[in-house]
């Protein structure tokens, strides 16, 4: 597939400000770093607001994905039967959580909790959404696995637990950054477990659609001799992604380093040497490895399709 | 319940491109239209199609058959692509089961294209909306065309009558007997969507020769000195339907 930016940007975002929020919800149910009244509202108020600007940032990036911005309210519609559908009721509502429960910190009203319950199940419902949007197409076998959502959900937790433990160190409290970065390197192995097998389970793949199926001839050797046309068209600009396949082992590689050693050894650099510069380091590498690694999610499946378009002539 | 669709008959396309040619034509003109041409009399041409006739070798040198696969939406009965919008612009219709683009709500997602194997559908490029084959849906509900015109442009453009169109649920219809008894198939049935649109193989071409159309039979005087011919005991030509 065409890795699409529009959707790299989404989905990287969202899942960094849901991985913020369950931080930050789950500090405040613990009573995480035995913080004051005062610090910890300003701190969950803050914290909330950056995850709301990242989700709107995220927003805003899946509207260059759509023909048609303007209509983008049609799709709430098919919620019955669409993944993506049920993504764009999620995406608001989790906003709109996020928004009320840092109003409700904000105004120091008593309902956080319920509040915060409430969004935290929006969040989760976000994850599944946006997750199964890839993993319900069937044909996109690289991504038919109940994997695509273990990830999105690990890598989301972990790259928003690695900015949690940045504000924590921007707005001083040293209680914090410790357990955050803990969970932090709890959640980035776990999502390089997960990661690598799906990696491996891709490697292994077979895929179910031969050039045999595709036009029903039974014969060993086919080979296409023309696609049916000169220029290019819709099927091979959606489907390929145009790139050799040393840059993909290249970016394969890259994410890879990128998302989970470097910046788990560069926030310990961080932890230890009290250094917030460090801190942003590791988030910052992380999340552009999170970049590679949506690329590389797109890049790497490989649709049906591509059969019919396999010689130009 | 009816389902209109195609019957393709690959042993007699030769590839001409007509049904891609009048398609075009058809459709950028009719409803469905105007269908982007972006440079086309330029370097790189690019568009949309909703109908393409792709070029296949079958085996190896000598024995190789040149294969021509007209390719466009399958309309199939249950179309991965329908359930996947968003916001209910696919749709198949249930009078007569065609699978259908509404252009006033369609957001350019793309994402039905993702669910579609057989990649039938096209965004538009100028109209950033998702298009396909309509089946011609604009002349084949037309009444005021006389019966022998409604039907898809590709159809009655094709000059070798590769393509046939009608009902395949109704079990008299030709499509529904061609598909019978020409052991008519789907594409990609591993994925269960059940295409509507059927392609019929390749047929073995052989001519059956008889004895007695080797042998002189209208030869009463005897002329050359022959002796008079033995009487035939093998099925002779009349025994034969075709």
């Amino acid at each position: 597939m065409q890795p699409a930016f529009s959707v790299i940007f989404l989905t990287t975002l969202i899942g960094a400000a849901q991985g913020l929020f369950l931080a930050l919800y789950g500090t405040e149910l613990v009573g995480l770093g035995g913080l004051s009244e005062a610090d910890s509202q300003r701190f969950l108020v803050n914290g909330s607001a950056v995850a709301l600007v990242m989700s709107a940032l995220g927003l805003v990036a899946s509207f260059f994905h759509l023909g048609h911005p303007e209509r983008a309210w049609r799709s709430a519609a098919m919620w019955r039967t669409s993944w993506l559908s049920r993504e764009v009721i999620a995406l608001p509502l989790f906003m709109l959580g996020l928004f009320i429960y840092a109003g409700s910190h904000a105004l120091g009203r008593g309902n956080t909790q319920i509040v915060g319950a409430a969004t935290a199940l929006a969040c989760i419902a976000l994850f599944v959404c946006t997750a199964m949007i890839y993993a319900s197409v069937r044909f996109l076998q690289e991504w038919a696995s109940p994997l695509t959502l273990i990830n999105y959900l690990l890598l989301g937790c972990a790259s928003g637990l690695m900015l949690a433990t940045l504000l924590a160190a921007l707005s001083g409290l040293s209680t914090l950054i410790q357990p955050y970065a803990l969970a932090t390197t709890v959640l980035t192995l776990l999502a390089w477990i997960t990661r690598s097998a799906s990696l491996h389970r891709n490697a292994r793949l077979k895929p179910k659609s031969t050039l045999q199926s595709a036009i029903g001839i039974k014969h060993p050797r086919i080979v296409q001799k023309a696609q049916g046309f000169m220029g290019g068209s819709f099927n091979t600009r959606e489907f390929f992604h145009g790139q050799s396949p040393k840059l993909l082992l290249t970016v394969k590689w890259g994410f890879l380093l990128l998302v989970f050693p470097l910046p788990l050894l560069c926030m310990s650099l961080g932890v230890i040497a009290a250094s917030k510069e460090m801190l942003f380091a590791a988030f910052a590498m992380q999340y552009l490895g999170l970049l590679a690694e949506r690329w590389f999610f797109f890049a790497q499946a490989n649709h049906p399709q591509n059969l019919y378009y396999q010689n130009i002539s | 319940m009816t389902q209109l669709a195609l019957v393709i008959d690959l042993n007699v396309c030769v590839g001409c491109h007509a049904c891609v040619t009048s398609c075009k034509q058809w459709n950028t003109s009719g409803t469905a239209g105007s269908l982007v041409d972006i440079n086309p009399y330029a370097a790189e041409p690019n568009g949309t199609f909703f109908n393409r006739v792709q070029t296949f070798e079958v085996g190896e040198f000598p024995n190789t058959q040149t294969v021509h696969f007209p390719k466009s939406c399958l309309h199939c009965e249950d179309p991965p692509c329908v359930p996947v919008c968003p916001t209910g612009a696919s749709y198949k219709r249930a009078a007569d089961g065609i699978v259908l683009v509404d252009y006033d709500k369609c957001i350019g997602c793309k994402y039905c294209s993702w669910a579609c194997p057989y990649g039938a559908r096209e965004l538009d490029e100028e109209r950033k909306v998702m298009t396909k084959c309509t089946l011609c849906v604009d002349r084949v509900t037309d009444t005021t065309l006389p019966t022998s015109e409604r039907k898809p442009a590709c159809v009655l453009a094709c000059p070798s009558n590769a393509r046939l169109f009608g009902d395949i649920h109704d079990p008299e219809s030709s499509v529904s007997r061609a598909i019978a008894e020409r052991g008519g198939y789907q594409l990609m049935p591993e994925w269960g969507t059940s295409p509507s649109n059927h392609y019929l193989p390749r047929r073995k071409t052989e001519i059956r020769i008889h004895a007695e159309d080797l042998e002189r039979v209208d030869n009463p005087l005897k002329i050359d000195g022959q002796l008079p011919e033995h009487a035939h005991r093998d099925p002779g030509r009349e025994d034969f339907a075709t």
